[in-house]
């Protein structure tokens, strides 16, 4: 494992978030889907999974994702990300000194799928990790993108006598996804 | 002091819950603090930080309409203005013409400043703040204590008794339970809501942008749901360049919360889209109230650097004993007593600038780089000089200000306490004075003042002079630590003269906003010291070494003196003054005094003085003096906190000083040593009345009289 990506993952853990690492992106995909099928994501209502697709699923027939964890939804709407289970979308970037992932967060379904749903699960590529937030802001400027999102960890709060409780208004679980040959079709 | 005022601080004190919440926190506070610092140049940081702001406060005027330009040009709506009232009808004519019937509010100080919330409920808006803690403050109808978690003055009894009440019976005292119904309950007013209200944290000129930081993750519904967000924002969070959002951020969650960075940080420079595709309107609201006047303000232009992170608050003595609600009701502690002077009034500071205890321990601390304590003396300077005196106080000044009529009247209280000494202390007062009495024993006025007893010892003549300035504790109640003074000095063949002209420092005056009263001291006291052509001023109390080396030209500074003669002749006095401990490591270590050999005098614990620590940062001398002596020091818990003496804050504000002292005297007694050492006679008369009123069998004494025979 390069520095980099180490120190993203001892970071992103330090505050609650876990961190998968996975070679190509078929093995990425198969956890997800296993993953959504383990937290109960299904037709059933309040059950589903709302997805931004993204580079990541480039070559991949979203409908056979749909036929495998029929839950899933690429239609992301206020409606459906407000009763769904899961949120799943593609970061744009990630501060390995403080655990966070950037994203032009522009489009409103960025912000959707990563604020109501109770769990997010967020893709990020590896060579996608930089060291700080200066080197990330060079890459997304507030001059070119009118809403950046940095997300370290979980939605937290500490209000009531400082203890602090994971899962406020935003997602109690964070689940970061990180790959490898992110934007490659592995054979 | 009000008695309204009195009597909200006797109600804090009373709560055991909120000084006891308190308390644990400040303690936890320091170390997460630590810890997230860690591999960071926190100095460097802060310098940055001031450089930025103080910058941007200087051109205010241009980066409002840079920012405005910027964000105009991309789409947003730039409402400028000074007036308070103006911001609350801009939003309230937004929300009539937009049809608006529900508000959701994400965490926003300026919105409290102008108590935005009433006004939208008065004109029938429905307004539910989104933030845990400003949610549970709303519905228990109270205002924030604390500028970063509103509500830690409440229990989760409490905070479930709020809920069962207000929102829906039967809700139990279970802190995840409560924070899942909060979820709950306001999820549906985040989907309805027509209208999403936030602040901003920073606000970026060169290209338009708020930069918002949260942990829950409201301000990101705030921001996306409703089709209008409208952002207020205090001048003072703009800041010139994208790259100085850094520093800002670099120190914000560490001094805030222990973060390395807040769960959610967005950077909004330009209307969205809304989750039904339309483009979202966005209001931004730069409001001034009163934010230009400081910055023109040479001496409060610094208090703009403030990030609200509230450390000051955190780490002040008196802020963990009273909590916030005695300050008032949108800013509190330090910070928040000279905010509510000027974005409300001076005189609503009048009684809560006297709760600074004038210890500095926020002072190293603040990513702002604010003198807070500095600031509020100045407050204190200007309500004086706005108001007058109290006539007690004139009174005392009166006297203070005449050294024979003064110094006549401590040789009379020696004579007129007999009947109420015993030993070394007064054990009462008689009737309105015995409060002073209540939690620690004074100190006896002495039969002879150290300016008669020092007539009589003969000292080595004809090498290094050195003039001493005893300051009136030492001497009139503690001659003693004087003679020991003049001991050591003498075995490294130093002449000590007491110039006999001396008086009262002028700290008490100063630290009581009566500037032309320190003055005066100032000027004699020059007068005196220079009289004869010395190496150094040397003096064995922090407060008076403070008031020699930087109070007497600030003091005259403050009061537009010019004339070069009296700011050289200071200058002078500053650079020759020096503390007891530093000197005298200073000959130590010039091979002048030699410890005798071989000494084991046990286990002592050290307490620094405020001033001592933080503004002449003399830490390591008095320790490392006491070691090389034969002592072996066991360090005590929060050694450099304030022991709640402060000249006569003690005097104004016993119940907070008597707290404050009762927790010093416990982390003494913790250590197990026999021996308090510390360098100030003003701490020695606290804690030592103090340990005699406990019965504790611990002897409080000054570095001084600990090393007078330590010396071959
Ligand atoms: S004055 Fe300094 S320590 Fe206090 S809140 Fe402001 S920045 Fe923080
Ligand atoms: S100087 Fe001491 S008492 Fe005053 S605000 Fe700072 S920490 Fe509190």
């Amino acid at each position: 494992m390069n520095a980099t990506l180490e120190a993203f993952k001892t970071r992103a853990e330090a505050v609650s978030a876990e961190v998968h690492r996975f070679t190509g992106r078929q093995e990425a995909l198969a956890f997800i889907l296993g993953f959504l099928r383990e937290a109960g994501v299904s037709a059933a209502p309040q059950c589903g999974a709302v997805w931004v697709a993204g580079t990541f699923l480039d070559g991949t027939v979203q409908a056979e994702l749909h036929s495998q964890v029929p839950g899933i939804s690429f239609d992301v709407t206020q409606e459906a990300s407000a009763a769904a289970k899961v949120g799943v979308s593609q970061l744009d970037w990630a501060i390995a000194r403080t655990g966070t992932l950037v994203q032009d967060a522009t489009a409103v379904e960025k912000r959707l799928v990563s604020s109501l749903p109770p769990i997010h699960v967020a893709l990020i590529g590896t060579d996608r990790i930089l060291e700080d937030m200066g080197s990330v802001l060079q890459h997304l400027r507030p001059d070119q993108f009118n809403y950046i999102s940095f997300i370290t960890g979980p939605s937290r709060t500490a209000d009531i006598e400082r203890v602090l409780t994971i899962g406020v208004h935003g997602p109690e679980q964070l689940l970061i996804v990180v790959v490898d040959e992110f934007d490659r079709v592995t054979p | 002091m009000t008695t309204q005022f009195k009597e909200s601080i006797e109600t804090a004190l009373n709560n055991g819950n909120l000084t006891g919440a308190l308390g644990r926190f400040s303690e936890a506070y320091r170390i997460s603090r630590a810890k997230a610092y860690e591999g960071i140049d926190f100095e460097a940081v802060r310098d940055r930080i001031a450089e930025i702001k103080g910058s941007a406060s200087s051109r205010f005027e241009e980066l409002a309409e840079q920012f405005k330009q910027k964000a105009e040009s991309r789409g947003a709506k730039v409402f400028r203005t000074a007036d308070p009232d103006q911001v609350k009808q801009y939003i309230l004519d937004l929300a009539k013409a937009e049809g608006v019937k529900r508000v959701v509010k994400s965490k926003s100080m300026a919105s409290e400043e102008i108590h935005l919330n009433a006004a939208l409920e008065k004109a029938g808006i429905e307004v539910d703040e989104t933030d845990l803690g400003e949610w549970i403050i709303q519905l228990a109808h109270q205002t924030p204590s604390h500028m970063v978690m509103p509500a830690i003055h409440m229990t989760k009894e409490e905070v479930a008794e709020v809920f069962s009440q207000e929102v829906e019976e039967g809700q139990t005292p279970n802190i995840p339970k409560l924070v899942k119904f909060a979820r709950a309950k306001l999820r549906p007013k985040f989907l309805q809501a027509d209208m999403g209200i936030t602040g901003a944290n920073i606000a970026v000129a060169e290209t338009g942008s708020l930069v918002i930081v949260t942990n829950e993750g409201n301000a990101r519904l705030v921001t996306t749901l409703p089709k209008i967000h409208v952002a207020i924002v205090g001048i003072e969070k703009l800041v010139a360049l994208l790259e100085e959002i850094q520093p800002i951020l670099t120190a914000l969650p560490r001094s805030a919360t222990g973060q390395l960075l807040t769960s959610y940080v967005s950077i909004i420079s330009g209307p969205v889209p809304n989750p039904d595709g339309s483009p979202k309107e966005l209001h931004i609201i730069l409001m001034d109230n009163h934010r230009s006047d400081m910055a023109k303000d040479p001496k409060f232009k610094e208090a703009l650097q403030c990030i609200r992170c509230a450390t000051c608050l955190n780490v002040c003595p008196v802020f963990r004993l009273v909590g916030g609600h005695v300050f008032g009701k949108t800013y509190t502690g330090g910070i928040g007593t000279i905010l509510t002077a000027w974005f409300d009034e001076l005189k609503k500071a009048e009684d809560i600038q006297g709760l600074c205890i004038q210890c500095g321990s926020c002072v190293p601390l603040c990513p702002g780089k604010i003198d807070i304590p500095g600031l509020i003396l100045e407050l204190r300077r200007r309500l004086v000089v706005e108001k007058g005196q109290s006539l007690a106080m004139k009174a005392i000044f009166g006297v203070v200000n005449n050294r024979r009529l003064f110094h006549s009247m401590l040789r009379m209280a020696s004579v007129t306490q007999k009947p109420f000494k015993q030993g070394r202390f007064i054990r009462h007062l008689p009737l309105f004075l015995s409060d002073l009495t209540d939690f620690r024993s004074l100190p006896a006025i002495a039969a002879v003042p150290f300016r008669d007893m020092v007539k009589a010892i003969v000292q080595p003549k004809g090498g290094d002079k050195v003039a001493f300035y005893a300051g009136c504790l030492i001497d009139f109640a503690y001659p003693e630590m004087g003679a020991s003074l003049v001991k050591i000095l003498n075995k490294a063949g130093i002449e000590v003269v007491f110039p006999d002209d001396q008086t009262c420092c002028g700290a008490p005056a100063r630290y009581n906003g009566a500037y032309e009263v320190a003055a005066q001291n100032a000027r004699e006291n020059i007068k005196a010291l220079l009289e004869t052509d010395v190496q150094y001023v040397v003096s064995a109390c922090p407060t008076c070494t403070v008031a020699l080396k930087h109070d007497f030209i600030d003091t005259f500074k403050s009061l537009g003196v010019t004339d070069p003669l009296t700011l050289a002749e200071a200058e002078k006095v500053s650079a020759k003054t020096i503390d007891f401990s530093s000197l005298v490591k200073k000959l130590v270590d010039a091979g002048r005094l030699t410890f005798k050999e071989g000494e084991a005098l046990g286990k002592i614990t050290y307490h620094d003085s405020c001033h001592l620590k933080r503004t002449l940062k003399a830490s390591g001398e008095p320790r490392a003096l006491l070691q090389q002596a034969g002592h072996e020091i066991a360090e005590m818990y929060e050694c450099d906190t304030c022991c709640g003496m402060a000249g006569s804050y003690s005097l104004k504000l016993p119940e907070i000083s008597a707290p404050i002292l009762e927790r010093k005297l416990k982390h003494i007694k913790d250590t197990g040593a026999s021996k308090v050492a510390m360098d100030c006679p003003g701490c020695v008369m606290q804690i030592r009345g103090g340990l005699d009123k406990d019965g504790a069998p611990i002897q409080a004494e000054h570095t001084a009289e600990l090393l007078s025979d330590r010396f071959l």
